[in-house]
């Protein structure tokens, strides 16, 4: 007996995983649009959606058409596009500084986007100034973490890393602590603060549509690069004999990333733990190589932030924000990283 | 195609490390660099590869700067054998050796079914194909170390340039590597390789260079410039280097230190 062409047993063990993964995304978005307060069976959602697809009335009630289409399905869409923008930075982070401790949120790039994004409110300004806000901060943070992590040098750079973007994290948190001061007590202050918790609650279409503009231009040449990110993650050394303008890519792979992270936090808040956990569950499921772990990312953080929004908004008396849930899952995944990554160093 | 240094003087910014290296490596050549710890090697290595710009001097590859070459074009050509796999990610063996194929893209491009014959081919000539999807993780320091010299070959290279390629294998493997370097010479290949062991030298090197104190302490032919004398002047204590009758009947050159038991 001849053994698999080497590699074919990782190809196909990829495209079904992935295949899977779809298919829970899919069934769970069904599930996500009718489950609520008013709940709408799945098969009157598939016909409310196939109507709005193809234009043709659904012969369903208005008011269900109303709650699927216009309350739910914004909502989904955000939460989907949060996760997955959060899980693709988190892959490329992690590669990039050939870290498996990081994400955006414990790089400081989050807390530098909400600072950016904060500060737009505060100036009230529109949801596109926002974003440039947002990304601005996420850029200035992820800059700093780059360079004092380098000056400061030592023994660990996986340490140096996390320790540097706590520190730059926190000091960005003093700047939203700022914001929060200043702000107008009665409407703005609020305002900031859930949205700093992290909520899909006041998603409109119209922000949705202006999230996913900076979250697919971060997502998409991160995608068209897939190929790429694998040797970048190398040695410099080695990636440079390869061929790699490594300087170069290293640079859009961060603007990128901080692209897609400041998309997300400008729609939703900062919402934590997904950009670590989520890269870690695609390679346990189809190994390390980057252009399986992004496309399985992408549909696993969506899928993974729909559910947790969706037991958040359904399953107690009231809503809890999904920041809090993501915490519960992603703070024990961290210390287990954590111990794996060090004893395996030791 | 040569690969060339001319009164090259390598290091860090404006640190010097070593200087006055002259080197010229065309295919089919095989050239060993010795020398203490610390003397340099590996950034001689760098800076030949291009990593590091020279100091002093340049290295030139058909006539041409390296600096000049564009980064694809180079890495087509040189290829590069770190001292030891460093990669935090879990690759397997073969996406390690995939990797080897970068050049041979665009920045967007997905590797197709040429780039896996190739990589399947590096494996099967080392003799590690049924290691190709293990994780690299789970395989052996040796056979690490041999899938960074398949890596190499899948660049289809002309010229490999080894980091102590056998600094982190046993007996066996040592000797699997330079029959895998005295392969690539017959097949047209050049190949410059640093080491510890003046043996491996001999074994394999059509020529040697030994760095020592920031300079080359001596450069030419291995059977002229592996001896005694300098050897001992290298390391900084007596070898000796002696014919013993090999299993086939002809004489070869072994090191042996001063220390050690006699009979």
């Amino acid at each position: 007996m001849t053994p698999p062409p080497a590699g074919r047993s990782a190809r196909a063990r990829f495209a079904l995983t992935l295949g899977i993964a779809c298919a829970v995304l899919a069934l769970l978005a069904l599930c996500s649009l009718g489950i609520g307060k008013f709940p709408v069976a799945i098969a009157d959602v598939a016909r409310a959606l196939w109507s709005a697809i193809t234009g043709r009335a659904s012969g369903l009630a208005p008011n269900v058409d109303a709650v699927v289409l216009q309350v739910r399905a914004p909502r989904v869409a955000g939460a989907l596009a949060v996760g997955a923008a959060l899980s693709a930075a988190g892959a490329s982070y992690q590669s990039l500084f050939r870290n498996p401790l990081v994400s955006p949120d414990i790089l400081g790039v989050a807390a530098g986007c909400a600072l950016g994004a904060g500060i737009g409110v505060l100036l009230a300004l529109p949801i596109g100034e926002i974003e440039v806000l947002a990304f601005a901060g996420g850029l200035v943070a992820v800059g700093l973490v780059v360079l004092i992590g380098s000056w400061v040098g030592g023994r660990d750079p996986l340490l140096t890393l996390v320790l540097t973007g706590v520190v730059v994290g926190s000091l960005f948190g003093a700047g939203i602590a700022l914001v929060k001061y200043v702000a107008d007590p009665y409407n703005q202050l609020p305002a900031i603060t859930f949205w700093l918790l992290g909520s899909f609650s006041g998603v409109a279409p119209g922000d949705l549509a202006a999230t996913l503009v900076p979250i697919a231009l971060g997502v998409v040449p991160l995608a068209l690069l897939r190929w790429r990110v694998d040797a970048l993650s190398l040695p410099e050394d080695e990636a440079r004999s390869l061929g790699l303008a490594v300087a170069w890519l290293r640079l859009v792979v961060i603007v990128c990333a901080t692209l897609a992270t400041a998309g997300s936090v400008a729609l939703a808040g900062t919402v934590g733990w997904v950009g670590l956990v989520i890269p870690h569950a695609a390679r346990l499921l189809v190994g390390a190589a980057f252009a399986r772990v992004l496309p399985l990312s992408l549909v696993l953080g969506g899928a993974f932030m729909l559910a947790v929004d969706t037991v958040c908004r359904t399953a107690f008396p009231i809503e809890i924000p999904p920041g809090v849930a993501t915490a519960f899952v992603g703070t024990p995944a961290f210390i287990a990283l954590l111990a794996y990554s060090f004893r395996r160093s030791a | 195609m040569t690969l060339a240094a001319r009164a090259l003087a390598f290091g860090f910014g404006d640190r010097i490390v070593g200087r006055g290296v002259d080197l010229e490596l065309a295919a089919g050549e095989v050239v060993a660099v010795l020398g203490p710890n610390g003397s340099g090697k590996t950034t001689l290595i760098r800076t030949l590869l291009g990593l590091l710009a020279p100091l002093e001097g340049a290295v030139t590859l058909d006539g041409r700067a390296l600096a000049e070459w564009p980064a694809r074009e180079r890495a087509q050509r040189l290829a590069y054998v770190p001292q030891a796999a460093e990669s935090y990610f879990d690759f397997s063996v073969l996406e390690m050796v995939e990797m080897g194929r970068t050049a041979h893209h665009g920045v967007f491009a997905r590797p197709g079914a040429r780039d896996l014959e190739r990589s399947a081919a590096a494996l099967e000539r080392l003799g590690i194909a049924a290691l190709a999807d293990r994780p690299i993780h789970a395989v052996s320091g040796g056979e690490r170390q041999l899938t960074l010299v398949a890596r190499a070959l899948a660049t289809e290279a002309t010229h490999i340039l080894m980091d102590e390629p056998a600094a982190n294998l046993d007996f066996g493997n040592q000797a699997r590597v330079l029959d895998e370097i005295a392969r690539l010479r017959q097949s047209g290949a050049a190949v410059v390789f640093s080491t510890h062991h003046p043996d491996h030298a001999l074994a394999i090197a059509d020529r040697v260079v030994m760095i020592r104190d920031g300079g080359t302490m001596a450069a030419g032919a291995t059977a002229e410039v592996v001896n005694s004398e300098n050897l001992s002047a290298l390391y900084g204590r007596r070898v000796e280097v002696v014919l013993v009758a090999s299993g086939h009947g002809t004489p070869r050159l072994a090191c042996f230190p001063s220390s050690g038991r006699t009979t």
